[in-house]
């Protein structure tokens, strides 16, 4: 019997692939023109990825600039376009393409799916996003700066009007800032269409909305939440191009527009974004350590409640990055209020998290350290954020280093290590081999070190009254010291990245074969070779529970019992 | 024995539960992120009503397009008869409705550009004018830029039922199609309520 | 007027700051030897620098003393909440970790327990609603506090990239180093500011007296505070406002009453007329100097840049980024660009002759 140690036989396809790989062209064509998930995914992720280093090195560029006080390093019109750039690639082109690439390539799989609901529209929606990082990079040949040179966006990711107005931001900066997220939004929208329709009318045979596994869970929450929150920013994108083209005059305070109301449009997209991002790499650990744990995940019910619990109360907390706006003391209190009660069913997950390891036997492969690590680091993220949320309090730390420290212990410490667990957990079903463990553990230490370093540290200079979006600083604040220890971690970081892009690439050449189930894990995407075929599953798989792999191996206890 | 005979599911067979179908999921995804942007366009109308620095105002220069209204109101009405004869298999009726939609969103289409030109060349309002004229043109421009999209794509609907491709089985797609098409009419009771009631 | 802090010397300040927050003796070691290493390397003074630390553990007035003690509450209740949680998490992690390699068996499975969720699902929310209302109560006290009516008003306006004060009771304007009175038990002074800004958004923020507020054009905000101490505090921009949002410097002197009303008659006086320099005056006001910059008294009366009727009653020029003396007043006038890249002052291209003189006049500005 051709797999006896994996009773799963029926959704593999054993006839070998065709042979034809075709000339590269052909190869590069096929990738062109596909609307396969699998395909479109992968290149979600590398063409994340790829914004990852970019925009990472212009992070090591801003805090070289930023070691020292009155610095030289850079000028203050490139550190400017350097920060907004690093934001809005970071944001934009890096973790949306991320989450939704990971979707994209799992969603079906786990499922039971054969792809998408709407493999053209994925297609689109993917290309419609490369555009946006088009239009955005082109900004630095095409902006118009200074004697004919490039420019770039120098005005923040946040991008408050009136200062992207054509008074303050002359040439065409704005308008690629602008057109780029319009139109990336176009794309993540409809991954988002995408992805609801996938879950709700994909599922294989036996998969009741109760038994879809985790990770298609959160997505359908987030593709939900983009749907309310990406559309505001699309909106206010929009009013922007009228006013730069038409001579509109909605944030135009000369004839009585208000800046004030770009912040809520914007804050509107910009909080339930946070969540967009992180409830995918929540999603990540939900399939990550219940496997590496060697138990089901606790509290499957309180999780999807869970989820959709912070979609919910996350679309009504985005003043809370507008305590200092002067909004009255009523609506300041409903926004502490709204904001702390999001923390409730984040709490929720941690708790569960915890519970679901406690009890088993923890197998501390790369995969599961990252996502242990990323247990306490959104534990602190988290409190840092309750934090944040008592307004008064807000009133000192708002726009200070304080808040750029605790936004990266959520984007970097809680996203970032997801992601990295992500890579680790599904590379070999991607490629059909193991990224290398020796590599994999050097990473997670050094970027282990690195983060704490850079983000523990950064706190500090918040405390000690240190604003963000400064090129320089005097000297004699107390913020030297700081300042510089940050960087050094930064500089980690990006050596453990450095080493995370090297595994990659080798162990896709040298790495040692996977087979379907290497891991063990339980969810359908193992039950089908790696990389799994075209068409994912021979025939249609037929589930009995959450876990199906897992009452195949275990015929004598299947879950089918419990739930 | 060969692998590929062994069955993923073992034991009980799974009771049967039916999905929705995933063209209607996803224009009802459509219509909320629409939805989505159409509400921060009326929020922005609502919020700069009465702060025009300068003239003209609402009151003076708009009218009610209560006609225009009744048009486009009235061809959510025939667009649901139309797929109610293409069930029924009844080609000819479904393409004289169908036609009858399409004819009245233009008279809808029309009488908004008619309504514009007087405003830009007789009252002098453009979307420069004032946060009036932006705000008014933006919103308004918003739906009408639908109400082109709808109008395209019923018209292509129109040209395959004229070609004789169009055939029963096809009332599924049409009826996403038509959710569309009623989304476009709900906005506007929304717009005119904004715009010509509460606004002016 | 030197408040060029005697005492506040960053070590100082970081060792009470410690002390506050309570780490262990080593870890206080390694701190004070950091701070001294940065202070060795980069710390080497001159005129402009202050060693002043902004932070917010050390409140100087009645809104900050408010917010530090709330600052500390809920900073016991997260931390006390992060030691819980992470003691279970680093408990599960050494205590579940898979021992023996070999061992491939199955742990047994646990699903959930409703008791359990609904216990971590009900606290939470009972600590949410302390911290709510702790911080809600503090909230109110300080948004809606009524303004005596012996309140010091001044009318804050944000501009690229400096602050001006105008002070509507007593009819002048001021730039970048803003004067209030100290109020004590005996004699309580509260200062009242509006906030507006004349371009984009700012946000003004002087940590030790009060948290920051936004000035957003076609808005009016307020804030207030009661500062305790004489003293000069810094604080600075802290909403990106453009090129120089980092050189948009401020400075608060916090003045006894006496100090503060001779302030005060000082600044309502028309600008000095020294003859001595009058021909500096004469290239000033040939010159574009005057579509900018007022000088009251003469026929200086632009808008558009700072008020410089009493230029030399301040410590700092170009928003705090340089100091004042006359060396650094003509390098500012000679290239402003050198001093604060992208500050909206241009180069006026005058010869070094005419700059001398400028700078001459200005210097008679008491």
């Amino acid at each position: 019997m051709a797999d006896s140690t994996l009773p799963i036989g029926s959704v593999i396809d054993l006839t070998p692939p065709s042979e034809a790989y075709g000339t590269w062209l052909e190869q590069v064509h096929s990738w062109v023109v596909t609307v396969d998930h699998k395909k479109l995914g992968i290149m979600y992720v590398v063409y994340a990825l790829i914004f990852l280093l970019v925009a990472g090195f212009e992070a090591i560029l801003l805090r070289i600039q930023l070691m020292v006080p009155r610095n030289n390093f850079i000028s203050p019109e490139v550190f400017n376009r350097l920060f907004t750039m690093h934001g809005t690639t970071m944001i934009f082109l890096m973790g949306m393409p991320m989450v939704i690439g990971f979707a994209n390539y799992l969603v079906p799989l786990m499922v039971g799916a054969r792809d998408m609901a709407f493999p053209r529209l994925n297609a689109f929606s993917f290309w419609m996003t490369a555009l946006g990082g088009l239009f955005l990079y082109y900004s630095f040949v095409g902006g118009v700066g200074l004697q004919g040179a490039g420019s770039a966006p120098d005005f923040t990711w946040w991008g408050y009007a009136p200062l992207t107005e054509r008074a303050f931001s002359r040439g065409h900066t704005a308008d690629y800032w602008a057109l780029a997220l319009i139109v990336a939004g176009f794309g993540t929208i409809g991954a988002a269409v995408n992805i609801i329709a996938t879950t709700l009318c994909m599922r294989c045979k036996g998969m009741t909305l109760f038994r879809m596994p985790l990770l298609p869970w959160l997505n359908l929450v987030v593709a939900g939440m983009i749907l309310i929150a990406i559309s505001p920013l699309t909106a206010a994108q929009i009013m922007l191009l009228i006013d730069r083209y038409l001579g509109g005059h909605f944030f135009d305070s000369q004839a009585g527009g208000a800046p004030y109301v770009w912040m809520h449009f914007f804050w509107i997209f910009g909080h339930p974004e946070v969540y967009i991002l992180v409830l995918p790499a929540f999603a990540i650990a939900n399939e990550v350590i219940p496997v590496f744990s060697r138990k089901a995940i606790f509290g499957y019910p309180a999780m999807v409640a869970a989820s959709a619990g912070i979609g919910l109360i996350s679309l009504s907390v985005w003043a809370h990055h507008m305590f200092t706006v002067g909004m009255t003391s009523a609506q300041n209190a409903f926004f502490v209020l709204s904001t702390g009660l999001v923390g409730v069913p984040t709490g929720i997950k941690i708790f569960n998290w915890i519970a679901t390891m406690w009890g088993g036997k923890i197998r501390f492969a790369t995969p599961m350290l990252f996502c242990t690590a990323f247990v306490v680091q959104f534990l602190f993220a988290g409190l840092t954020g309750i934090i944040l949320s008592t307004a008064p309090w807000n009133w000192q730390l708002h726009n200070s280093y304080f808040v750029i420290a605790h936004f990266h212990y959520v984007l970097v410490g809680a996203i970032i290590f997801c992601i990295f667990a992500g890579f680790y957990y599904w590379f070999p079903k991607v490629t059909g081999r193991m990224l290398d463990e020796r590599l994999g553990k050097w990473h997670f230490w050094l970027f282990v070190l690195g983060f704490h370093m850079t983000f523990d540290l950064m706190h500090i200079p918040g405390l000690l009254g240190m604003p963000r979006s400064i090129y320089t600083y005097e000297p004699g604040r107390g913020w030297e010291s700081w300042n510089m220890l940050v960087s050094i971690g930064g500089i980690i970081q990006a050596v453990a990245t450095l080493i995370f892009v090297y595994n990659l690439v080798y162990s896709y050449f040298k790495g040692a074969e996977a087979g379907p189930d290497p891991w063990d894990a339980w969810t359908l995407e193992w039950a089908t070779s790696s990389p799994p075929p075209e068409y994912n599953f021979a025939s249609e798989p037929v589930v009995n529970s959450r876990r199906p792999l897992w009452d195949l191996k275990h015929p004598e206890d299947p879950d089918s019992r419990y739930e | 024995m060969s692998a590929s005979t062994i069955p993923l599911a073992h034991g009980i067979a799974t009771e049967d539960f039916a999905q929705p179908y995933h063209g209607t999921v996803g224009m009802v995804c459509l219509i909320i992120a629409e939805s989505a942007i159409f509400t921060i366009f009326v929020v922005a109308y609502l919020y700069y009503i009465g702060k025009s620095i300068s003239g003209p105002q609402p009151r003076e220069v708009l009218e009610l397009p209560i006609f225009n209204t009744v048009c486009l109101l009235s061809s959510s009405f025939t667009i649901w008869l139309a797929e109610r004869n293409l069930k029924r298999g009844a080609m000819g009726a479904f393409s004289l409705w169908w036609a009858l939609t399409i004819v009245l969103g233009g008279i809808f289409l029309g009488g908004t550009a008619l309504e514009w030109r007087k405003l830009i060349y007789h009252d002098g309002l453009k979307i420069s004018t004032n946060l009036f004229g932006t705000t008014f043109y933006s919103l308004v421009g918003l739906h009408a830029s639908h109400v082109i999209i709808g109008l395209t794509m019923l018209s292509i609907v129109l040209i395959f039922a004229l070609a004789g491709k169009l055939k029963r089985e096809h009332s599924r797609q049409l009826e996403v199609l038509s959710l569309y098409w009623h989304f476009v009419d709900g906005v506007w009771v929304v717009v005119f309520t904004v715009v010509y009631i509460i606004g002016r | 007027m030197n408040f060029l802090c005697a005492g506040e010397d960053p070590q100082i300040m970081f060792a009470g700051w410690l002390q506050r927050k309570g780490p262990g003796p080593a870890a206080y070691a390694l701190l004070l030897l950091l701070s001294c290493a940065g202070h060795a390397a980069w710390g080497a003074p001159t005129d402009n620098i202050v060693y002043q630390t902004p932070s917010i553990f050390q409140p100087q007035s009645g809104p900050a003393h408010m917010i530090y003690h709330l600052s500390l509450f809920v900073m016991q209740i997260t931390g006390a909440i992060f030691i819980v949680v992470a003691a279970f998490w680093l408990y599960v992690v050494v205590r579940f970790r898979q021992r023996d390699p070999k061992d491939d068996s199955e742990p047994p499975q646990i699903y959930g327990s409703t008791q359990i969720e609904m216990a971590w699902t009900v606290i939470p929310i009972l600590i949410v609603l302390v911290l709510f209302l702790t911080t809600a109560r503090i909230l109110f006290a300080i948004q809606d506090a009524k303004m005596p009516p012996t309140a010091t008003h001044v009318d804050v306006v944000g501009h690229q990239f400096w602050w001006e004060f105008n002070y509507p009771d007593y009819r002048f304007t001021t730039v970048g180093e803003l004067h209030v009175p100290v109020s004590t038990e005996q004699a309580p002074m509260t200062t009242s500011l509006r906030l507006l800004s004349a371009d984009v958004v700012h946000a003004f923020w002087v940590p030790a007296l009060m948290g920051k507020i936004d000035t957003i054009p076609n808005k009016v905000n307020s804030m207030w505070f009661n500062p305790d101490k004489v003293g000069m505090y810094v604080g600075q921009c802290a909403q990106f406002c453009g090129v120089e949002h980092a050189k948009m410097l401020l400075r608060v002197y916090v003045q006894t009453p006496d100090d503060f009303a001779a302030w005060v008659k000082n600044q309502q006086q028309p600008a000095v007329q020294d003859p001595a320099v009058a021909e500096g005056r004469q290239v000033f006001e040939s010159q574009a100097c005057i579509s900018c910059h007022v000088i009251r008294g003469t026929a200086a009366n632009g808008k558009f840049g700072p008020d410089l009727t009493h230029l030399m009653s301040r410590d700092t020029i170009a928003s705090g980024a340089s100091a004042n003396t006359p060396a650094d007043l003509k390098l500012w006038i000679k290239d402003p660009d050198y001093v604060k890249p992208g500050s909206l002052m241009p180069a006026m291209q005058l010869s070094d002759d005419q700059i001398d003189k400028i700078v001459a006049y200005l210097s008679t500005l008491k």
